[in-house]
């Protein structure tokens, strides 16, 4: 007979095995723009199932930031390794076209903060979820449809809109089923740009709540870009603050927010209006 | 025996960088330790740095220097160096807290409030549940409010949630401001209670009441504050 606690401490070993070795390290990362320097020195290591913000004002380089850890820009200087599902950590520059391609369709997500930029718009939600799924080769169509239909409802979606076309969502559903096909292929990685950016207040609330439980849930590593600091302290585990293209203050988000040390943050976050 | 919580020396200033960059001093010199099984009370006028203490034992607050040894998992960790992954692990594991204000997620209902720790531990959602709905019980919180948010409660229930939360996990730390502050004599007698069941499990406690009659239910120890008062 196996000894059930034995077992248990195993899998509890390889868990902290798996979560002690970092899913994706930026290295010095650096993009200029002739003698504009967009970003500055950036080096951070994200685990499994970490949650990290990046914040800062528009122009401070949190953009060109993410767009490099996701390997659609080129750094100037420095370097992206990621660990790939096979344990193996690669330079995500090294990486060929297809490779990345592939990344991007099974272990990775990006959430666009203009859903009609991460959907299909003219094809039905339930094409726009399974269309991820066939990607990495499910090919029955009675299997693909109850997955999307079973997504369209974590997602908050009625499942009798899965064949309307997104273009006849609101902006808080679009946002909602880009997420749900992002999510469909459970990557271990979401880049996230102002997810919540273009919506009303209340819309932005409840799309909030919905991610936070989905990443907590499915034990997803999150890299998430936004301005808003409330967005910070309600998803995040870590922030990091840019200004003018660098980092200029990161630890735990409840750490930065309440003890913020540098001007810059401090004023950031005397800038918050009181709810 | 070993102190769960061992400070030594830790100091904390604000510096106001929009004020011209003022310095407020916060506290120096803090130094005590607390063993399993003991509450020990944090005592001193409004302002003299209670809170910040406790904020720092937690990780909010950062420290300028000092050190804060917390024994997590059989090994001493210095919170005040830690890194912030190690931070979340001793929250996760070792250090509750407590706070004055619940702030609760929007739409999530008061039974997952209260039951998210033990899950995030590992426990399933309907053993979690149930020692959620047993502990809202006991701070009297009635089941038809179970399901709701809580934030359209009254304070004192929003803070009988809170507690709840606070105190489901078996963490063998647990930081307690102002636990008692807006109940009523009867919620004030379960929470003292509550206290006593983690003296006897060993959870090292550190309290902030203002409430004399609690107070003196509750310490084992008393310390004050104002020998760390920084302001000169």
């Amino acid at each position: 007979m196996v000894d059930q606690d034995f077992v248990d401490q195993d899998l509890a070993d390889l868990d902290r095995l798996e979560n002690d070795q970092p899913l994706l390290v930026a290295g010095s990362l650096s993009k200029s723009y002739g003698r504009i320097a967009a970003c500055r020195d950036v080096s951070f290591a994200l685990y499994p199932g970490e949650v990290l913000a990046i914040v800062g004002e528009s122009g401070s380089g949190k953009s060109t930031l993410l767009q490099m850890l996701s390997g659609q820009l080129t750094p100037s200087a420095g370097h992206v390794s990621y660990r790939m599902r096979d344990g193996v950590t690669r330079d995500l520059t090294t990486l060929g076209e297809a490779e990345r391609r592939f990344l991007f369709r099974t272990d990775w997500g990006y959430v666009h903060q203009d859903p009609a930029q991460g959907l299909r718009m003219a094809v039905s939600a339930g094409a726009n979820v399974g269309e991820r799924l066939m990607a990495v080769g499910w090919n029955h169509y009675g299997r693909i449809r109850d997955t999307a239909s079973d997504w369209l409802g974590r997602v908050e979606i009625d499942v009798a809109r899965i064949d309307d076309a997104p273009r006849t969502y609101s902006g808080g559903m679009r946002q909602r089923l880009q997420i749900a096909r992002n999510l469909v292929t459970e990557p271990r990685l979401v880049f996230m740009d102002e997810p919540t950016g273009g919506l009303d207040v209340s819309v932005q609330a409840r799309l909030l709540d919905l991610l936070r439980s989905l990443v907590a849930e499915l034990h997803l590593a999150v890299i998430i870009v936004t301005h808003d600091l409330a967005v910070a302290r309600l998803l995040s585990h870590r922030v990091m603050v840019m200004k003018g293209g660098r980092v200029i203050e990161t630890g735990l988000t409840d750490q930065v927010l309440d003890d913020p040390r540098e001007p810059y943050t401090q004023l950031l976050v005397s800038s918050i209006l009181p709810p | 025996m070993t102190a769960m919580i061992d400070i030594a020396d830790a100091q904390k200033t604000f510096t106001m960088h929009l004020q011209g960059g003022i310095e407020l001093p916060v506290v120096r010199g803090v130094t005590f330790n607390v063993n399993p099984g003991e509450c020990v009370v944090l005592s001193g006028p409004s302002g003299a740095g209670k809170s910040s203490i406790l904020k720092m034992i937690f990780g909010n607050y950062r420290c300028d220097s000092g050190r804060i040894d917390i024994r997590h998992r059989g090994a001493v960790i210095d919170l005040a160096t830690a890194e912030p992954r190690q931070v979340l692990n001793i929250r996760r594991s070792t250090i509750g807290y407590v706070s004055q204000f619940l702030r609760a997620v929007p739409r999530v209902a008061t039974i997952d409030v209260v039951a998210e720790p033990l899950i995030v531990n590992g426990m399933s959602r309907a053993d979690a549940q149930q020692r959620a709905g047993s502990l809202l019980h006991r701070l009297n919180i009635p089941e038809r409010l179970w399901q709701l948010p809580p934030a359209t409660f009254s304070g004192g229930e929003q803070q009988r949630v809170n507690i709840a939360r606070g105190f489901i996990p078996d963490l063998p730390i647990l930081l307690l401001d102002e636990p008692t502050a807006s109940l009523d004599a009867a919620n004030r007698a379960v929470v003292v209670d509550l206290i006593a069941g983690k003296k006897r499990q060993g959870v090292a406690m550190v309290a902030i009441v203002h409430d004399d009659e609690i107070r003196h239910l509750i310490a084992d120890r008393i310390v004050d504050v104002t020998s760390f008062a920084a302001a000169a």
